[in-house]
């Protein structure tokens, strides 16, 4: 597991691991039940805080409640992901070729678009959509999205490029491939294979911060829960929030998983699954550590 | 531009709330992450275990949710946190603490297995080997990923603006709506952030830079 800091455990050790591990359990299970105890003692277990589910009252049916959360609400935190994160793939491919440019007095918009949108919240950048520039708040929150997210995917395709062994575009300008033939059929396509698991990683983050959309009053998945909670009254809050939060962490677990199995079978590092966390801020330098290592 | 020149107070007392509140939450996260990094490397299984679980959920559930539950849902526990600044911070805190530990732990199993090795090999005890081999060079590669867990966090400070903490993007939003959405508020605004962000950025670069060691 640890192997770093400790030798291979002898038969002593092991016995001392194994009752401490168990004293750790029981310390932790103790503690769970006192929480859970806790709870119980504020009726937040009893059956009228999670009728709602199944037999809501003020006469709605059980159907309507599941299908305001998770058809609309978490219908519009996937569509806002699905128009965001195509939008941003292109704008962010388009970044990253730009920055290819041979001539450095070229290159200096695409980096400082980079640098710039992935240096502030997206919040602010969805304001910026919905207060400044109009729009509405699914248009607020696609923006923000886009606009953050096409910095991060740039960032993600620069580090693959230049990850890339010299010797692969050396090799395609040898055969007389122009420099837009071999980024297309040679370097691109490695890079993105190579960078395939940051980017499913980084669609993770880009769903998380549809949650956003909350604060900028888009009706999405949080938005459902709140909704459902004010209007059937605030005891059902415990349940409706296990059933949010339930859904996004499959969700965004599913995902992660996939990007781990991506990293693995495409011969990464484990571990190298980019950044399910929304707190990725790449740093600059094209290395292939970097390339493949975590993000915070 | 002149609306930013005659507000320029506004924007301090954003900034600073900003600030503090990345401050405070920095200090709290690295403490909890660092407890965490801890119990994930340690030789007790449960604890692993109940640290690892803590580490995922928290890395796949976004801010707002846990905003959500200290605002609606504690106070169905009985809890009853003061709607701003402090609930802010431990929200924060509690987010972030899940990426410090994921950064120092993935520092500390950078070290290479035969650095310890050897460092064991050659007589050293546990508290030499941390000391004087495995730490000096897992803080050299968990430093920048640190200083971009803060800026990420310095960013997702603005989550608060939508829980009634009036800091950066709170004190833009006020402004914007008070000047019919003049689009140079919050351009004042994105320059504060950056004002924080780009100098960290460029600070975790060029330590990386200057930290780097071949291995």
């Amino acid at each position: 597991m640890t192997s770093v800091l400790y030798d291979a455990p002898g038969p002593v050790t092991r016995r001392r691991e194994r009752i401490g591990s168990v004293v750790g359990a029981v310390v932790v299970l103790a503690l769970a039940f006192l929480a859970l105890r806790y709870a119980a003692g504020r009726g937040v277990f009893q059956a009228d805080h999670w009728d709602v589910l199944h037999n809501p009252p003020k006469g709605q049916s059980a159907a309507d409640v599941w299908r305001s959360i998770l058809v609309r609400g978490l219908g519009a935190t996937l569509r806002a992901a699905a128009v965001a994160a195509p939008l941003a793939l292109v704008l962010g491919l388009v970044l990253a070729l730009w920055r290819t440019t041979r001539l450095r007095w070229l290159r200096v918009p695409a980096v400082a678009v980079v640098e710039v949108f992935r240096g502030l919240p997206v919040l602010l950048m969805m304001l910026v959509g919905t207060l400044a520039l109009g729009m509405d708040p699914f248009g607020g929150v696609v923006f923000g999205l886009v606009v953050y997210n096409m910095a991060i995917f740039a960032e993600i395709l620069r580090a693959g490029l230049a990850a890339l062994p010299k010797g692969q575009a050396e090799a395609a300008s040898a055969i007389g491939l122009s420099r837009w033939q071999s980024l297309r059929h040679v370097l691109l396509p490695q890079a993105v294979r190579m960078m395939l698991p940051s980017l499913v990683a980084q669609l993770v983050v880009l769903l998380k911060d549809s949650s956003l959309g909350f604060i900028v009053s888009y009706p999405e998945l949080l938005k459902a829960i709140q909704n459902n909670g004010q209007y059937f009254g605030n005891r059902y809050f415990v349940a409706l929030f296990v059933v949010g939060a339930g859904t996004y962490l499959a969700v965004n677990l599913s995902l992660s998983a996939f990007a781990r199995w991506l990293s693995r079978r495409t011969g990464a590092r484990a571990g190298a699954v980019g950044d399910p966390a929304g707190l990725a801020l790449v740093a600059s330098r094209p290395s292939r550590r970097r390339a493949t290592r975590a993000r915070p | 531009m002149d609306l930013i020149v005659d507000n320029a107070s506004t924007y301090l007392d954003g900034f600073a709330v900003t600030a503090r509140l990345t401050a405070y939450s920095a200090v709290a996260a690295l403490a909890v992450g660092l407890v965490m990094a801890a119990l994930r490397i340690a030789p007790l299984r449960s604890l692993r275990v109940v640290a690892a679980a803590y580490v995922e959920v928290l890395r796949n559930t976004p801010l707002t949710l846990v905003f959500f539950f200290m605002v609606l849902v504690a106070p169905q526990f009985g809890i009853l946190p003061p709607l701003g600044f402090w609930t802010a911070v431990a929200c924060l805190a509690l987010y972030t603490s899940a990426f410090v530990a994921e950064a120092v732990r993935s520092g500390i199993n950078g070290v290479g297995v035969g650095q310890a090795e050897a460092a064991r090999s050659i007589g050293l005890t546990f508290g030499q080997v941390l000391r004087e081999v495995v730490l000096p060079q897992a803080v050299r590669s968990t430093v920048p990923p640190l200083i971009n867990v803060l800026i990420a966090l310095t960013k997702n400070t603005s989550v608060a603006a939508g829980f009634a903490v009036v800091e950066l993007v709170g004190t833009g939003r006020r402004l914007s709506t008070a000047n019919a959405g003049d689009p140079w508020v919050l351009v004042g605004v994105a320059v504060c952030y950056l004002v924080i962000t780009i100098p960290m950025g460029l600070l975790a670069t060029s330590l990386e830079r200057r930290v780097a060691f071949a291995r």
